[in-house]
């Protein structure tokens, strides 16, 4: 099937207008790869690396072609035979999927020295002397808007197990995450309060792990097995209703661990059980548990508005959109606004605003201008990629100080009637 | 193709813009047709008519072929580049570059996609009816190079009835303009509407003036559910026999309608043998008291349901839904083939019967939808490309559904054109004499054969077969 719905959905053919920048043409390369008709070549390489993974064009693909699958594949068989990565970034790849993400103390130790960097004065001087600046200005703009670190993850701070409040309505299993857990980890026991707020136990299994996310997305499917594996283990053990996520990107790949365990028929039913129970933060707070009571935004010079920038994974795999909207319509009433193309990508995309800056800067810079059209104090978000470039947005439009980027867990429980 | 032209062609619209690398000749050598595929020798993508005739002098020059293309969502082979040479895409000529609210006219570029398009002039209060199902990407030159058509066929026509004027650039670089902002103009033949749905065989469409209409006040959408497909068929031609043009009267069948809804969500009657999804619009009264009517004609026609669509949105989400349903087929099965035979809206009743007969006499799974207010029917075969005995008997059903239409007083295509897939057909339509015509007509503005050639014309007819009856 190749009708083209996919196209006006694809934020990469949006930028460029170009076939080959479309999902239909990046299938039609992977299957002109497989037939024999053209090299995979350096270009070919390119052309998967450029494609964000946002997978819009799956909801927009009536014959419903597994868009995502394909892409995961194609980038494994680039990994398993390129020929184009340096020895360097080989091993930088090696250092952050295989030494550092599946490592939580390790992540703990990253954000302790983060912390260290930002209050020690370094960070001052760094950017004094420009010296990030010098290695790449997209680093230099990244570093300007690093979230206040933490070297204690959540487990460090309200402990294994957190009691609910009132009437109990169920036990949920909390799903930390790497990122989420060191860099945000106000968020993180944010979202364990209003988990508990609305009537759950909340589990936090300290055997959990990196979700494998970034590796299944980068070719590194074997990596992103095993964590599925460990991560189905240690939920199993914790005996909990729903496995509760608050980063998109986690989620959408933690609903698919019985696809991307699909081959192991020992771990079928275990992967299923798993895949069945995950659900977002928004989409549990909207459906279930006791409803709750938000204070009214204070009104501002009318400028308290708030709108909502999906996270492609939430709403385009975990199919969660809606309950972050019907949230925030709860939390701040009249003042939430939709802005103008919420749903398409921001370009934040795992570590896509990193490998390919310029794509995702112009993605930016036009999502930007539909966020400055909706004319809003707060820019809400559900996955910590997106957070930091709302951020990242935010600051290089200048208006830090009329504009703020927020994780919607941030949002709610500051709303909190308690 | 020697390095000489590609360094012209780069001269013309710059290195960035002519490509010749394995990716970009692949991702331009398929349109929406299945199992088509035929590499180019280069890839250009023009910003404006003086490019395109610039690049025109240089390939006629040389005597290098040229496909011209939108968004390839067409369904007859109609951009594949069969002969290689050079594919133009004319993505970047996408302007609209004037709306003329006292003419009540538009004038675009090409590549302008026709949603983008249909919203900019809903905006400003008025109406372009044309509304192909694959309007959220299809461009409006590709829309003009097919005459495409959509749901609102019925009542306001297709888009040869909306376009007055055309800029093209001829196969030798020349530029032509035809027609204008006139409601009235007989000077000479109508070049105009012979480049509508020309299939970019006569000329390459640079620019285009369209008719706009004021919008319709009221609409109302409606869905008629029969268990018995031939009930919804009659209700079809016992509506237009009343008096009735709705300004959309689509027919669904059972397979069609689960995927449909397995898709869209929307809790379509799964049960059912087939649906009718009718839309009036106009002056209220007249949308209510015609609504009325219809429903009365659908129970008279043993209508198991009917229902109204209560908010706008729902109708734009039922009628969303059907212009998937072709796409939507591909859940079945891997290879999904799409015809659209037409016959004359009495027919249509004896159309489906014909339709279903011939699929089970040649064991093939076909699907019917479609417009069938105007007659224009979908069979859609859903196959798999790599049973080549299967694909044979789904060819076998196609060449009787051509027949049948053809008997019926209809035609081999209402809306997809010719392209590849029908050339060995056209003369069943036109007979020798049309085929004569035509082919001195592209000799006349193509004597070296360089626009998009391999389409329309066939090496041979098929020889018509003759169909038993009883």
């Amino acid at each position: 099937m190749r009708c083209g719905f996919c196209l006006p959905a694809c934020p990469t053919f949006k930028e460029t207008g170009v076939e080959a920048e479309s999902p239909r043409g990046r299938i039609s390369l992977m299957k002109a790869a497989v037939d024999g008709l053209m090299e995979p070549n350096v270009m070919f390489e390119e052309q998967m690396n450029h494609c964000l993974g946002c997978r819009a064009c799956e909801p927009a693909c009536p014959a419903d072609v597994k868009y995502g699958q394909l892409i995961e594949q194609a980038r494994e068989a680039v990994e398993l035979h390129t020929t184009q990565h340096r020895w360097w970034v080989k091993g930088v790849r090696k250092a952050v999927f295989k030494q550092l993400f599946p490592h939580q103390h390790r992540m703990r130790l990253l954000g302790a020295a983060m912390n260290v960097y930002k209050k020690s004065g370094v960070q001052t001087l760094i950017r004094k002397t420009n010296a990030v600046g010098m290695f790449s200005s997209q680093l230099a703009s990244m570093e300007r808007i690093l979230p206040d670190a933490s070297g204690k993850g959540i487990v460090e701070i309200m402990g294994t197990r957190v009691a609910a409040k009132g009437e109990k309505h169920g036990t949920v299993g909390m799903f930390r995450g790497c990122l989420m857990d060191v860099m945000f980890t106000e968020t993180n026991r944010k979202t364990v309060e209003l988990l508990s707020e609305a009537g759950f136990d909340v589990v936090i299994p300290e055997a959990q792990n990196c979700c494998g996310a970034l590796h299944a997305h980068s070719g590194e499917k074997e990596q992103a097995k095993e964590l599925a594996k460990h991560n189905i283990r240690a939920f199993q053990e914790a005996g909990v209703d729903f496995i509760v996520s608050n980063a998109g990107g986690c989620g959408a790949i933690l609903v698919e661990y019985d696809h991307l365990l699909h081959e192991e028929p020992e771990w079928h039913d275990q992967a299923i059980w798993f895949a069945k129970r995950v659900k977002d933060i928004s989409t549990i707070l909207a459906e279930k548990g006791r409803p709750l009571q938000y204070a009214a935004l204070p009104q501002d010079q009318g400028t308290a508005r708030v709108t909502y920038q999906d996270s492609c994974h939430l709403r385009n795999v975990m199919k969660g959109g809606q309950a972050p909207r019907q949230l925030l319509q709860q939390a701040a009433g009249g003042a939430y606004v939709e802005m103008k193309d919420a749903g398409s990508c921001c370009g934040s995309a795992g570590i896509y605003n990193m490998t390919q800056p310029e794509m995702s800067n112009q993605i930016l810079e036009h999502k930007m201008e539909n966020v400055n059209a909706a004319g809003v104090r707060y820019v809400v978000t559900s996955n910590p990629g997106c957070h930091l470039q709302m951020k990242l947005g935010i600051e290089k439009h200048g208006c830090s100080g009329q504009m703020e980027a927020l994780h919607i867990a941030d949002f709610l429980y500051d709303r909190l009637v308690r | 193709m020697d390095s000489n032209v590609k360094h012209l062609l780069r001269g013309i619209v710059g290195d960035a813009y002519f490509k010749d690398d394995a990716q970009s000749l692949v991702t331009h050598s398929y349109d929406g047709t299945p199992m088509l595929q035929s590499l180019p020798d280069g890839v250009i993508y023009p910003r404006n008519t003086a490019e395109v005739s610039a690049i025109m002098k240089v390939l006629h020059e040389h005597r290098i072929p040229l496909v011209s293309r939108g968004s390839g969502t067409n369904l007859c082979g109609g951009t594949v580049p069969v002969h290689g040479g050079v594919v133009m895409v004319m993505h970047r000529m996408n302007a609209i570059v004037e709306v003329d609210t006292q003419n009540l006219t538009a004038t675009v570029q090409p590549g302008i996609i026709t949603k983008q398009f249909i919203e900019h002039i809903e905006g400003l209060g008025l109406f372009y009816p044309p509304d192909p199902s694959s309007m959220a990407i299809s461009t409006i030159g590709g829309n003009i190079a097919e005459c495409s058509g959509g749901l609102r066929g019925l009542k306001y026509g297709t888009t040869k009835d909306y376009v007055l004027g055309l800029e093209c650039v001829l196969a030798d670089g020349q530029i032509l303009r035809t027609g204008g902002k006139l409601m009235k103009d007989v000077a000479g033949y109508d070049l105009t509407k012979l480049l509508i749905g020309s299939e970019g065989t006569l000329a390459v469409i640079t620019e285009a003036t369209l008719k706009l209409i004021p919008p319709p006040k009221a609409k109302k959408t409606m869905l008629a559910m029969y268990t018995d497909i031939y009930g919804a068929a009659r209700t079809v031609s016992s509506i237009i026999e009343n008096r009735i043009i709705p300004a959309t009267l689509e027919i669904m069948d059972n397979p069609t309608i689960r995927v449909v809804d397995d898709f869209a969500k929307l809790g379509l009657p799964l049960d059912m043998a087939a649906i009718l999804l009718i839309e009036q619009d106009g002056e209220p009264e007249m949308v209510e008291r015609d609504i009325a009517k219809i429903s009365g004609i659908c129970r008279e026609e043993q209508a198991a349901r009917i229902s109204i669509a209560e908010t706008p949105e729902e109708a734009l989400k039922l009628l969303t839904a059907r212009r998937s349903a072709f796409t939507a087929l591909a859940r079945l099965r891997p290879t999904t083939i799409l015809e659209d035979a037409t016959v004359p809206r009495s027919k249509i009743a004896e159309m489906v019967l014909e339709i279903n007969r011939i699929a089970e006499k040649h064991n093939v799974q076909i699907c019917t939808f479609g417009h069938a207010g105007d007659g224009n029917l979908h069979p859609t075969a859903t196959t798999d490309a790599r049973d080549l005995e299967e694909v044979h008997r789904v060819e076998a059903a196609f060449e009787d559904i051509f027949e049948a239409a053809i008997r019926l007083g209809g035609t081999i295509t209402g809306e997809h054109g010719v392209g590849m897939v029908k050339a060995p057909y056209l003369e069943w339509k036109v007979g020798g004499p049309g085929i004569q015509v035509m082919e001195a007509i592209k000799e006349a503005f193509d004597p070296h054969n360089l626009l998009n050639p391999g389409k329309m014309f066939a090496k041979e007819s098929r020889r018509r077969v003759v169909i038993e009856r009883g």
